[in-house]
């Protein structure tokens, strides 16, 4: 019987980072089924998808995309600066990717207070006399903002553990594949939101 | 297999993206004061999917990885479209 045995090297590297894309897979249909269920809604009730959007502060929409397009790079920035074996650089790179990602929070959390303020909250007296397609705009908005901002806060948890790692030398020039992950997870973040910003923000 | 040599992006061509990346989102801002009519919706999923195509090809490092890799993302953005087609297939003629 003859017995091939094909050796081939298989790294951690190569299954963990295509583990990682496969469970970006799922994510990018957990935001694609609500982008869908919104274009379905919008073009039902485009009128007051219309008045409802306009509520919404494009300026800050805008800030918190650069926020997030800058902290994409400087992430990217600091795989190159791992791969380069520039330890210093790379912890620095990852820290201003989480200040980025906390101003993107901070600058979320006043615009959802701004609306709260305006009694504009999931379940609110002034949601329920608000036209059926109003209440569902805001329904809306704020399901996947929200989402979205979770993905935020996990992303900098994320970050977080990989800077620990970096600092304890048990992420380094040879082994970055949790660094590698992360920045993959905070790239989607950011994918997500290019959508989502155009689409509540802009097209009113 | 041959991932020996990893390619390492460069900081001024990761910087160059960005500055794309950021000129296409002032391009759909500006864009919405055009009133377009319906054309504003379009132009803005066109700039979306463009910013999206860099970031995965350029920060996402798909340029440099294999080609099951890059399938595999074509496949499952071919067909999420295919999925939002169908359903507005569905929704404007039943």
């Amino acid at each position: 019987m003859a017995v091939h045995q094909i050796h081939t090297e298989h790294t951690d590297s190569e299954t963990g980072k295509l583990g990682m894309w496969i469970f970006l897979f799922t994510e990018l249909f957990l935001f694609g089924g609500l982008f869908l269920v919104y274009a379905i809604f919008r073009a039902k009730y485009s009128a007051e998808f219309h008045v409802a959007a306009g509520e919404l502060n494009a300026f800050i929409g805008a800030m918190n995309t650069v926020f997030l397009l800058v902290s994409s790079m400087t992430v990217a920035m600091a795989l190159a600066a791992m791969q380069k074996g520039d330890r210093l650089l790379t912890l620095f790179l990852l820290t201003v990717t989480i200040i980025l990602a906390a101003l993107f929070i901070l600058n979320k959390y006043f615009e959802w207070s701004h609306k709260f303020e305006f009694g504009i909250y999931p379940g609110s007296p002034v949601l329920k006399n608000m036209s059926h397609g109003e209440l569902l705009f805001f329904g809306l908005y704020y399901m996947m903002t929200g989402l979205h901002a979770l993905h935020v806060l996990i992303g900098m948890v994320l970050l977080s553990i990989t800077i620990v790692r970096v600092r304890a030398r048990r992420i380094n020039s040879t082994r970055y594949l949790m660094l590698e992950n992360s920045a993959l997870y905070w790239h989607l973040v950011d994918l997500i939101w290019i959508f989502l910003f155009p689409l509540l923000y802009l097209i009113t | 297999m041959k991932h020996d040599e990893k390619h390492i992006s460069s900081y001024s061509s990761l910087a160059v993206v960005l500055v794309i990346l950021l000129a296409l989102t002032t391009i759909s801002v500006l864009a919405t004061g055009f009133h377009l009519g319906p054309f504003t919706v379009v132009l803005a999923l066109v700039i979306a999917c463009t910013k999206v195509f860099i970031v995965l090809t350029q920060f996402m490092h798909l340029r440099f990885e294999n080609l099951f890799l890059r399938l595999a993302v074509t496949g499952v953005f071919v067909l999420f479209a295919l999925v939002v087609i169908i359903t507005f297939v569905d929704y404007y003629f039943r």
